[in-house]
């Protein structure tokens, strides 16, 4: 199997051949023969790539969306589901904690996300769960305007380039796994991906609101009173569930009235 | 296995804009004419019809028969209901089987908009349950995203005449003009079908309601959205029970969410639930207020073989459905469809491949979205045969008994009025046969999601896109 700089053109067009024929592949350094023996081998960097660019198929599902309408849930679990498997498959791999253990510069950025990712979830840092970057993950549900800026603020810096995140850190993996074209026919990739389509790649960064570029914000920003906890008015509204709380919306609808009212005129 | 062949075959179009009121349909039974396949527009109406006008007909998102199979409901994509009414067999004709036409058509629910949210909540039907019959007029109950409701729909063929108060024309009188007393007396009038809202449950579902399902006890019914599950009473609308609710205190730990729920056909403290990981669970209301234990949990362990990125995805179910007899769930997820015996918890009882010949295809089914489409399956009335959709306008068969299976098309070509259909076949590779059409060809866009079987007869209904198909086993 040779791996060539397969242009998957926006979207992945035709990937099913792509994974079915496998990838035409220049010269690999360290390789002799590539087409005989070491079948496990050979396997092993297009299915990273399959990997990777189901991974990054996956990513982009869970940010384009279109914001007029609720996104749908359902799918939206089992996309983020799907990246979940990919990134601890990547984690047993080993290809994802080389990636965080070598890169000092890389890394930090991975802790900055990590550790806001941390900070919400007390059972993600008990068993010291290696977070991934989520760097390119994007807000898919409704906009919520109760976010609170402090969360902003940390996940808003881990966010500048995904792309490049991306890219640096397949880069990282370089000299370790000595896949120097391998690593040129991803770049290519990633170049290609957003040269072919600077609409869909780069109009989805600026547009969007910095504070929802990782997965649990997105899961959590659903819900829009869940983790803000700004009103508990809103958390009533949003949540009725016994017997009385209906007649409890009602009130609160009609609090909710007053404070769009305040907003409005403000 | 019945043989079908084609009764009839309807565009959903509506009789006036978005945003009309409920209103009688007595145009729309006069407009009969125009929905017949083939025809073309100048020779639309048997009788000039001034309020007959097409719009773009909408793509039809849930069918279902009534209880005795008089009544077949469909609901749209613009929040339209339609209901066709089978006609009555008459001796002159004994055989031209009864076929279903309009009955009323009526505008369910409207496009809001979630002020809180800043987003537009879609009129789309997804759900139409009928309530069984209790006296002359007909119930359905009726969702979209948030808001269930529960519609009248009764005939009307007399009025009252000789008011004192007002004249013919509803203008009120004089009083003092007013000399003599008469005592008001129904008179025959042209049949009316009026379609009024009398219930509407609101305000009780943060996420998107998937399913709707009447208990057997017929005053009490659930409402499902993706985390949660509450239970109704007909006669309250501000006020609900909640009875599961998955929603984790994290949302972050979301990972799994319902897909469809359905009551027991005869125990009415007993329903089942499906989630996106490929299990049922089944509860039972009696054991406590929040079912969120559950009694049965319904699981087939994962075949390592085939395990890929995709396992999960397809194997989150779309559509659960209780067997009539109630012994019985069938079970739909994206390639197959099972049934499980409600005894046996750890693999369903039959399996049947529906479109295996797409599993190769999981990655372009994914980018093109494909993977995540909903599809619904049904009993016949005896349990004996299974029906579900599948794309390129197909859907498939299956005989429980027997073991065959029939892939049929829903298609203009194919549907002219007692035309039989002929059985479909996907080449799955080497030499295509004359007949068959391959996997390449298949159109992705035609997919049947709603289907709906008589419940007692042989009369199957088939939504594609926007054209509704009413096929009729062959008189012997």
């Amino acid at each position: 199997m040779f791996l060539t700089p397969v242009v998957p053109h926006w979207p992945f067009q035709n990937m099913d051949t792509m994974f079915v024929r496998g990838l035409k592949r220049k010269c690999f350094d360290g390789e002799e023969d590539i087409e005989g023996t070491l079948a496990g081998i050979k396997a092993i960097p297009s299915y990273n790539l399959q990997r990777q660019s189901l991974l990054d198929m996956s990513l982009v599902k869970l940010q384009l969306c279109h914001m007029l309408v609720e996104p749908n849930l359902c799918r939206s679990v089992l996309i983020a589901n799907t990246v979940r498997q990919i990134q601890e498959e990547m984690t047993q791999d080993g290809t994802w904690q080389m990636i965080n253990t070598q890169s000092t510069g890389q890394a930090s950025l991975d802790r900055l996300v990590s550790t806001d990712i941390l900070c919400r979830s007390s059972r993600d840092q008990a068993e010291g769960k290696h977070v991934p970057a989520y760097g390119t993950f994007n807000k898919d549900f409704e906009s919520d305007q109760a976010q609170d800026s402090s969360e902003t603020m940390s996940t808003a810096s881990s966010v500048q380039a995904p792309r490049n995140l991306q890219s640096n850190v397949w880069e990282m993996e370089n000299p370790q796994e000595n896949k120097g074209n391998f690593q040129k026919s991803l770049d290519q990739i990633f170049e290609t991906l957003e040269n072919k389509s600077p609409n869909s790649v780069e109009d989805l960064f600026s547009e969007v609101d910095n504070s929802y570029y990782d997965l649990d914000t997105m899961l959590t920003g659903m819900m829009s009173n869940t983790k803000m906890g700004h009103c508990d008015n809103l958390e009533t509204f949003s949540t009725p569930t016994n017997t009385a709380s209906n007649s409890n919306c009602k009130s609160d609808l009609n609090d909710l009235d007053h404070i769009v009212e305040i907003l409005v005129e403000s | 296995m019945p043989v079908f062949l084609a009764l009839q075959s309807r565009r959903v179009i509506p009789f006036w804009g978005r945003g009309a009121a409920a209103a009688s349909s007595a145009a729309s039974r006069r407009c009969d004419e125009e929905l017949y396949p083939g025809s073309s527009r100048a020779q639309q109406c048997a009788q000039p019809c001034p309020s007959c006008w097409e719009v773009p007909a909408d793509i039809i998102s849930t069918v279902e028969f009534n209880h005795t199979g008089e009544l077949l409901a469909t609901g749209d994509k613009g929040g339209r209901v339609v209901i066709f009414q089978r006609e009555q067999e008459s001796k002159n004709q004994p055989h031209r089987r009864g076929e279903y036409n309009v009955y009323s058509t009526f505008q369910s629910h409207e496009p809001e908009f979630d002020y809180l949210k800043s987003l537009e909540i879609e009129e789309k039907i997804n759900k139409i349950r009928w309530l069984p019959q209790q006296n002359a007029a007909y119930f359905l109950l009726s969702t979209n995203d948030k808001t269930v409701k529960l519609w009248k729909v009764s005939e009307r063929d007399k009025r009252p005449e000789g008011y004192n108060l007002k004249d013919e024309d509803g203008r009120l009188r004089d009083p003092s003009m007013i000399t003599v007393l008469r005592v008001p007396v129904l008179r025959p009038m042209d049949l009316m079908v009026e379609a009024t809202p009398r219930r509407v449950f609101a305000n009780a579902h943060t996420y998107h309601i998937n399913s709707i399902s009447v208990n057997s006890d017929y005053e009490t019914y659930m409402s499902a959205d993706d985390l949660r599950i509450n239970l109704w009473n007909f006669e309250i609308t501000n006020q609900s029970f909640n009875i599961v609710d998955i929603k984790p205190a994290n949302m972050e730990e979301l990972t799994e969410v319902i897909t469809a729920a359905e009551f027991h056909p005869h125990h009415c403290n007993t329903f089942v639930y499906s989630s996106s990981k490929g299990t049922i669970r089944l509860c039972d209301m009696r054991a406590a207020a929040l079912c969120d234990r559950h009694a049965k949990f319904f699981e087939e362990p994962e075949d390592p073989s085939n395990r890929s990125f995709f396992s999960e995805i397809i194997s989150s179910i779309s559509d659960v459905k209780f067997s009539h007899s109630g012994r019985y769930i069938m079970t739909r997820d994206y390639l197959t469809v099972k049934v499980w015996d409600l005894n046996m918890e750890n693999r369903p009882i039959e399996t049947y491949q529906v479109h295996d010949y797409l599993r190769s295809k999981l990655c372009s089914l994914y980018e093109n979205d494909c993977i995540f489409d909903k599809f619904e399956c049904v009993w016949n009335g005896s349990d004996s045969v299974i029906m579900t959709g599948s794309y390129n306008n197909f859907f498939r068969m299956f005989d429980r008994n027997t073991k065959r299976d029939v892939t049929l098309e829903a298609s203009r070509e194919n549907s002219k009025p007692r035309a039989i259909l002929k059985p479909r076949k996907v080449c799955v590779g080497g030499k295509r046969r004359k007949d068959e059409i391959s996997v390449d060809s298949l159109d992705f866009s035609k997919k049947i999601l709603h289907t709906a079987w008589h419940p007692s007869e042989n009369i199957i209904a088939v939504a594609a896109t926007n054209n509704l198909y009413i096929f009729q086993d062959k008189v012997n």
